[in-house]
């Protein structure tokens, strides 16, 4: 809320006539930075309905119960259920969901309503706008699993014997955690936004981004029980889920818990690239897309 | 200071549909109509002069700025409000409004104040923490205005601000253009293909048609010379064209009506006097305003023959 104490008598009631304004007119960058808070904002259903809110806060209410409970889990008994680099792997079905009800929010809304015109209107550039709601939904991606994730290390911390030493191996982990949940941001909003920026009808979309997400699983599936040692390793290369998956295998050493978890064998740098170069393939697109769009 | 100028300004889409066609025009601030039929070409010519779109060929300015090379500043002084719905249905207009004028520079408490400030101006105080789509046409299309309102622009540009209002929200919205234009200082471009609505309201008058430039005037040059009185008799139309021949004063048949240039005040008494020398059944004699719906189609009747 405003500060009451505001120097301009906004109280008053009385017509004083249309005010001309000499004041600072910030540019670009602070317009595009306006648009990224915003759609952050509404990420989460901020300045929205009520019925807006319900959904997002539904997943971080799950995700942040999952933390507690690993909390509370290793605080009682000292076992590690999941480790920082798995977390984002187990909640990475919950990430599509959120994935699929807010791009169509900051995307597929503007398309529908028919308020790009006046966004281009203004300072900033198509690509800005396209960068601004990317970023906002990266974000709001990290910080959905980022965010149970810090919850996870504060209680290790405290429940943690041995010393500093210990609790610094442990914030190593966790940093390790939070980059595999970036990389997570990174591609499945790159995904999301492309498909619902194709999409005006916020439900449509929605439906799309799943689809995209999960209609490549079962190629996954088949790829994987095929009688080939290599087409088995290569198979999570066809779903953005098992991609990603297989890229933490990669980068945390398969089986942190003991066992192979996406089997990707020698080709865990082939899983980095194809990630790097699928999420670029995404914003370029995204960029194209919003050259064209409302001329 | 040259409000918009245009250097023979051509638009092809695709090297094939002429959308403008060397367009040479320059205007001082006021408010300027800008009139045509539907696809002319005036929202071709607002979205080149906001630098959305480049121009195959020619220059265009506006404010003293190259919307191709430096849209960033021409837009950030420059309001625009669009034809067609442009609104999301699920915001407050005070939130909307607020966040347009972030969005173009004003820092967040001024963007604020500015966006009441703007909808108070169009009349939309007391609903404006309402959601937009509860918002019945003519409000709706008062939060487009305001939006373009809200970081105090130099000019306005308004595309077909009267679309979908019924009589009265037409001449409400009219007169908001009008005050925006003299009360407020700000330079303001409406487009309507309706020229009886907006001759109205404007200094000047910019018609174009099929891309090309039919007329750029002001309003005052195109009516003061062009006043006329139509006289309307029952019978002996012709006697009295005869008569009034004699007089000097060059009346034009039209119809059942005699048309006779206003040279001065005692142009009536002139005709009266001649109805009543030769007896007729005068119906009435009246002066008609604002012929310049006339001033067009003549111009462009000799614009089809040339």
């Amino acid at each position: 809320m405003a500060a009451p104490e505001q120097a301009t008598p906004t109280g008053v009631i009385h017509d004083i006539g249309y005010q001309r304004y000499s004041g600072p007119r910030l540019g670009r960058g602070y317009a595009t930075r306006s648009l990224y808070e915003h759609g952050l904002r509404s990420s989460f259903g901020l300045g929205r309905s009520a019925k807006a809110k319900i959904f997002p806060w539904l997943v971080v209410g799950i995700a942040g119960l999952v933390a507690a409970v690993l909390v509370a889990i290793r605080a009682q008994t000292g076992a590690v259920p999941l480790t920082y680099d798995q977390f984002p792997q187990q909640l990475s079905l919950l990430t599509i969901f959120f994935c699929a009800i807010v791009a169509p929010e900051l995307v597929s809304r503007d398309l529908k309503s028919g308020v790009l015109p006046l966004y281009f209107s203004r300072p900033i550039s198509r690509t800005d706008y396209a960068l601004a709601k990317l970023g906002a939904l990266g974000s709001a991606v990290f910080l959905l699993l980022a965010g149970p994730l810090l919850l996870m290390f504060i209680g290790a911390a405290f429940t943690l014997k041995g010393g500093p030493g210990k609790i610094w191996d442990e914030f190593v982990d966790f940093l390790g955690g939070a980059a595999y949940c970036a990389i997570y941001a990174i591609l499945f909003s790159a995904i999301a936004i492309l498909v619902a920026s194709l999409i005006g009808r916020r439900a449509v979309a929605a439906g799309a981004v799943v689809a995209v997400f999960l209609l490549t699983t079962p190629v996954v599936g088949v790829l994987s029980v095929l009688p080939s040692e290599t087409s088995r390793q290569l198979a999570g290369l066809a779903s953005p889920l098992t991609l990603v998956g297989g890229v933490g295998d990669w980068l945390f050493g398969q089986g942190a818990a003991g066992e192979d978890n996406f089997g990707i064998g020698t080709y865990g740098p082939l899983y980095g690239l194809v990630t790097v170069l699928l999420a670029a393939a995404c914003v370029l697109g995204l960029l194209a897309r919003y050259r064209k769009v409302a001329r | 200071m040259a409000l918009i100028a245009t250097q023979s300004l051509t638009k092809q889409y695709n090297g094939r549909v002429t959308a403008l066609s060397d367009l040479t025009l320059r205007v001082e601030p006021g408010i300027i109509g800008l009139v045509g039929a539907n696809g002319a070409g005036k929202s071709t010519l607002i979205k080149i002069l906001l630098g959305l779109l480049p121009p195959t060929s020619g220059q265009a300015r506006v404010l003293e700025l190259d919307p191709t090379t430096q849209a960033e500043q021409v837009r950030a002084r420059v309001g625009y409000m669009p034809e067609h719905e442009a609104l999301p249905p699920d915001m407050a207009a005070a939130e909307f409004v607020t966040h347009m004028g972030r969005i173009s520079g004003l820092p967040r408490a001024t963007a604020r104040e500015r966006a009441s400030e703007a909808l108070r101006h169009v009349g939309l105080y007391e609903e404006r923490y309402r959601q937009i789509g509860g918002y019945s046409t003519g409000m709706k299309q008062r939060v487009k205005l305001a939006q373009a309102l809200v970081h105090d622009p130099d000019l306005l540009l308004l595309d077909e601000p009267t679309n979908g209002l019924d009589p009265a929200g037409r001449d409400a919205m009219l007169n908001l253009v009008q005050r925006i234009g003299t009360e407020f200082g700000i330079a303001v471009l409406v487009c309507s293909h309706l020229l009886g609505e907006v001759e109205r309201i404007c200094d000047h008058l910019v018609a174009i048609d099929g891309g090309r430039l039919l007329r750029s005037d002001a309003v005052s040059a195109m009516t003061t010379s062009r006043d006329v009185l139509a006289v309307e008799v029952s019978e002996g139309t012709d006697e009295l064209v005869t008569q009034l021949d004699k007089l000097g004063l060059a009346p034009q048949r039209d119809g059942r009506l005699v048309l006779v240039p206003l040279a001065d005040e005692t142009t009536y008494d002139r005709i009266l006097t001649a109805v009543a020398e030769l007896d007729l059944p005068l119906h009435r004699l009246d002066r008609r305003r604002h012929r310049v719906a006339e001033l067009f189609t003549t111009k462009e009747a000799v614009g089809g023959r040339a």
